[in-house]
Formats: C-alpha cells, sequence, structure tokens
C-alpha cells in the first residue's frame, strides 16, 4: 500500500520531466542512428538500409586522422589536467584552513564566464601580430613574429586546458575532503613516508574523484567544435568540425549522422574503459 | 612537510594566473585606443563601447538571447524541481534508470545534442526558430536544475511537512507555506546557473538557430572581421561583469542554503 502510493506520487512528479526527456532524447538519438543508416543524393533522402555512410566513416583515411587526432588531443588534455589538478585540490583541501571556500570560488569563476570569448582570447593572445608576438617584440625579445604558437593541435590542447582546468578540480577535491584523516596520521605512525603514504592511501581513496574528473574533461573535449576552429587551423581540426561541414557546406547529414553515432561510441567506449580500469586498480588494494 | 606546503602554494598561484591572465586582456583591449589588439597600449578610450550603443544586430542578437535564456531556465527549473522531489521524496519503479536518463545531456558532448536535435526537426519539417534553441537549452539546462533542486530537498527536514501536514494544512498550502520558502535559495541557484549557461551556449543555439542569431552566435560571426575586434572585446568586457555578477549571487545563494542545511542538522541533534 505505502509502496504503491509512492509509485503513483513518484510517477505523477516525474511524468512530465521523463516525457520531455524521451521526446528531446531518446527520440532525437533514434532518429540520427536511423538517419545514419540512410544515404542523400543532393537534397532527396534515399530511405534503404546502407552501411555506407559507416564504410566511409571509419575507413576514409580523412575520418581516420580526425578522430585519432581528436582523440589524442583529448586524451592529452585529460592528462595534463588532471596533473594539474590533482596537486591544487590537494593543497586546498590539506592546506586550504579556513579559506577553502573562497579558493574554490576563485577557481571556478572563470568556469562561468563566456567559454567562447576565452577561447577566442587565446586567437588573440597566440597570434601573428597577437598579444605574446607583440609584446615581445616590444621587449626586443625577438624580431620577427613566432609563427610556431598558433594554429597547430598544441595551441588546441593550451586553450582546451584552460577552459577545463577548473572543472577537473572540484571532483578531485571532493573526494580528497571525504579521506578521514585518522587514517593519515595512523599510516604515519606505522612508518610511512610522505610518498609511500600517497601512493598507498591518499591516491586509491581519490580515485573515483580523478576517473570524474577524467570524464568531466575528456567528453566534451572530444566533441569541441569552438576551440580547433578558433585556434587549431587546418592542422588541428577535429572531428565535431567535420560533422558540422558534412551538415551545412557538404551536404550530406547521414554522414554526419554516421560521424555522430561513430563519436558517441568512442566517448562511450573510452568512459567504460576509464571506469573499468579504475575499478581494476582499487581491486589491488 | 613544511617545505612541500610551499611547493604547493606556487603550483596554485601559478594556475591562478594563468586561469585569470587571458581574461584580464578583455579590459586592457576594450578600453584602449588602437584598432589593433597589440602591446604597446596606445592610450585610454571608451569608443569600443560607444560603438556597441549602434549596432542594431547586437541589440536584435541580446533580445533574442535574453528570450531564450529567460524562457529556457524557468522551464529546466521547474522540470528540475519536479525530478528533485520526486527523487528525494518517493521511493517508486524504475527510478534510478529514469533519472539517470533524464541527467543524460550532461555526458554526452554538446555537438551530439545539436546534432541530434537538429535531425530530428527537420525530418519533422519544422521551422528552425528561437523556440527550438529554447528547448535545446532547456534540455541541456534540465540536469544541472534538477541537482541543484536535490541538495536543496536534501536540506529540508521532512518533520516539518509532515507537522505542517498534521495541523490541518492542504498539501498545497504546505508547499506555498513551508516548502517553497525553505528550497528559494536552491530555486534561485538555478535560476542563476541556467541562466549563465543558456547566455554562453554556442554550438546548440549554431545548430538550431535559423536566421536569428542569439548573443554567442552573433560574436561568433564578428571574429571573421578585424575590425570588429576591438568592440568584440569591449562586449566581452560587459559579458565578463555581468557573469560574474551572477556567480557571485549564486554563490551567495547556495551560502544560504548549506546555512538552512547547518541549522536542521543542529534541530536533529536536541
Amino acid at each position: 500500500m505505502y509502496f504503491s502510493e509512492h509509485n503513483k506520487k513518484g510517477w505523477r512528479l516525474l511524468g512530465v520531466p521523463f516525457i520531455f526527456a524521451i521526446f528531446l532524447l531518446a527520440v532525437p538519438i533514434a532518429t540520427m542512428t536511423t538517419l545514419s543508416f540512410w544515404t542523400q543524393d543532393y537534397l532527396t533522402l534515399i530511405k534503404t538500409i546502407t552501411l555506407d555512410n559507416y564504410k566511409q566513416a571509419w575507413f576514409q583515411p580523412v575520418f581516420q586522422t580526425l578522430f585519432a587526432r581528436s582523440l589524442i588531443i583529448s586524451l592529452t588534455v585529460t592528462f595534463i589536467t588532471i596533473l594539474f589538478a590533482f596537486p591544487i585540490a590537494y593543497y586546498i583541501s590539506f592546506y586550504g584552513g579556513k579559506r577553502k571556500a573562497l579558493w574554490l570560488f576563485l577557481i571556478t569563476i572563470p568556469f562561468w564566464t563566456s567559454y567562447l570569448l576565452r577561447m577566442f582570447l587565446w586567437k588573440v593572445i597566440l597570434g601573428y601580430n597577437g598579444v605574446l608576438n607583440s609584446f615581445f617584440e616590444w621587449l626586443g625579445v625577438i624580431t620577427e613574429p613566432l609563427t610556431f604558437l598558433l594554429y597547430n593541435s598544441n595551441a588546441v590542447v593550451l586553450a582546451l586546458v584552460h577552459g577545463w582546468a577548473p572543472f577537473a578540480i572540484l571532483p578531485i577535491f571532493v573526494s580528497l575532503e571525504k579521506i578521514d584523516r585518522s587514517l593519515l596520521e595512523a599510516s604515519n605512525d606505522l612508518g610511512d613516508n610522505n610518498l609511500s603514504q600517497f601512493f598507498r592511501i591518499i591516491l586509491p581513496l581519490s580515485m573515483p574523484g580523478v576517473i570524474g574528473a577524467v570524464l568531466i574533461i575528456f567528453i566534451p573535449c572530444i566533441g569541441d567544435y569552438i576551440t580547433p576552429k578558433l585556434v587549431g587551423g587546418p592542422e588541428g581540426l577535429m572531428i565535431a568540425n567535420m560533422i558540422q561541414v558534412q551538415f551545412s557546406k557538404a551536404n550530406n547529414a547521414p554522414l554526419a549522422a554516421a560521424l555522430s553515432v561513430t563519436s558517441l561510441l568512442i566517448v562511450g567506449i573510452i568512459s567504460l574503459l576509464f571506469v573499468f580500469l579504475n575499478r581494476k586498480y582499487l581491486r589491488n588494494y | 612537510m613544511k617545505k612541500s606546503n610551499k611547493i604547493f602554494k606556487v603550483i596554485v598561484i601559478f594556475f591562478l594566473v594563468f586561469l585569470y591572465a587571458p581574461a584580464l586582456l578583455l579590459p586592457i583591449f576594450s578600453f584602449n585606443n588602437s584598432k589593433v589588439i597589440s602591446f604597446p597600449l596606445s592610450g585610454f578610450s571608451t569608443i569600443w563601447f560607444e560603438e556597441l550603443l549602434y549596432e542594431n544586430t547586437l541589440h536584435n542578437a541580446l533580445f533574442n538571447s535574453l528570450l531564450i535564456a529567460i524562457s529556457s531556465t524557468i522551464l529546466a527549473t521547474i522540470l528540475g524541481t519536479l525530478v528533485a522531489r520526486a527523487s528525494t521524496r518517493y521511493i517508486f519503479y524504475g527510478k534510478k534508470i529514469s533519472i539517470t536518463f533524464i541527467l543524460v545531456p550532461l555526458i554526452l558532448p554538446e555537438i551530439i545534442l545539436g546534432v541530434c536535435l537538429l535531425t530530428v526537426l527537420i525530418q519533422l519539417g519544422l521551422d528552425l526558430n528561437l523556440w527550438s534553441v529554447v528547448l535545446g537549452h532547456t534540455l541541456l539546462i534540465t540536469p544541472f536544475s534538477t541537482l541543484i533542486m536535490v541538495s536543496a530537498f536534501n536540506n529540508l527536514d521532512i518533520s516539518l511537512e509532515e507537522a505542517s501536514l498534521d495541523l490541518g494544512m492542504s498539501s498545497f498550502q504546505t508547499f506555498r507555506i513551508i516548502i517553497l520558502p525553505m528550497v528559494s535559495p536552491g530555486l534561485i541557484s538555478s535560476l542563476l546557473i541556467g541562466f549563465v549557461i543558456s547566455l554562453d551556449e554556442f554550438i546548440i543555439a549554431f545548430f538550431l538557430t535559423g536566421v536569428e542569431p542569439t548573443l554567442p552566435v552573433y560574436i561568433w560571426s564578428q571574429f571573421r572581421f578585424p575590425a570588429k575586434l576591438p568592440s568584440t572585446m569591449a562586449l566581452g568586457t560587459i559579458l565578463l561583469i555581468v557573469s560574474l555578477i551572477l556567480v557571485s549571487l549564486f554563490e551567495y545563494f547556495r551560502r544560504r542554503m548549506e546555512l538552512y542545511n547547518y541549522y536542521s542538522v543542529g534541530l536533529d541533534q536536541n
């Protein structure tokens, strides 16, 4: 009786948002997947089921390069960001004292300012006549503007690290906060030095936060459109840029859909891999 | 231990400089009296801000963005509140999976959301307009609202609600007089964050907006013209200040929410 009452009231509340999500999430994903098995001849859709789009998406060198580059860039960004974020989260959690909330607030503010403008600023900073070049010339360090700064994969990595780092700190911080401080005292008393304490206690216990941060950064980075378009140049374009081109200029929506479904699969597989590796790692403790 | 502490402090300060330095360029160059964005600075001027006053396309884009941000934020907060209430108050079949499903947009790349919605709208033969962006943004913001409202409802002491019902209030009165005021910091946080996300969102709007630009889509179009750079920097400065104010307000209300939590924990212990 009690349970069925809960059932009724719970679903009465959840009904509208759930139907909304079905229509705006499940139906669109299903439609996109269906579209990816069709083909398009100029403006008319040919609704025969075929794997042609997937053959192109998976085996044509252009797309393979783009997928590989997107994957490498987002994995690099994730790695660098975690390397940065961990010591910072550690510092705030262990030495932040009464000002923890202030530190966190300072770090998260930039995340809420326009992403578009922040990425654009990197173009302004790294450009041929940009802030960095003009500043160095003014100082007399260089006579010719440096050209290797902008329009390559490294510029994309730099801008993305800047864009996502604030978000990586939070989950790591939360998991560090949860660590029982008496465990650390115990390990010190039993003869662990700081290094072995870090690898045997702090790192394993903060792993859920690290995995959270990895997913939070990796997923949006691999599908990023703005950054590669602004600072990547032809050598730094990623898969999202190709999806957009196929949708608009190339007028090949089915291929764009196949590329999207493939990206989604890659995101899913890599995310599951991270979660799986984490379990395996934690099983050793 | 003392020494390693210092090393960490250096990393943190280096990181904060890295984080803030680019944003500082916005105010510096928007007040600079030169068409080129480069050092050395040439002089103080407010012409780039004045230029913004005469950009009609900008005013339209701003109006569109405000309309979208306000509508989608209100819709998403209503949906998020419903999900959060169901999640924190009731146990029912399919609860975990249906709520996880509603949170999925959090872990989908935005371009995929954009492509999916665009595909469906085209297949249905619907026109793209501001309302299609409202739908997209509502979908995107609902998970954020849900998470904020879940923590707001978690802070709510269920015995207050039961007491009110026992003392003869109807469930609507209980909602209006007891629940609503207690979760209002959460509601305000959700509205603020939703507004900031929508005002800032580019890629979904880029796919779904049709012919009417939103503010980010307008800014994107300005990037192509070097002559427009300084006034774009000026616009960026204004946006930066607006986001700072909204996020500080958000932080204020978030702390209010934690205070409620603190008091209700205190009550439990007595």
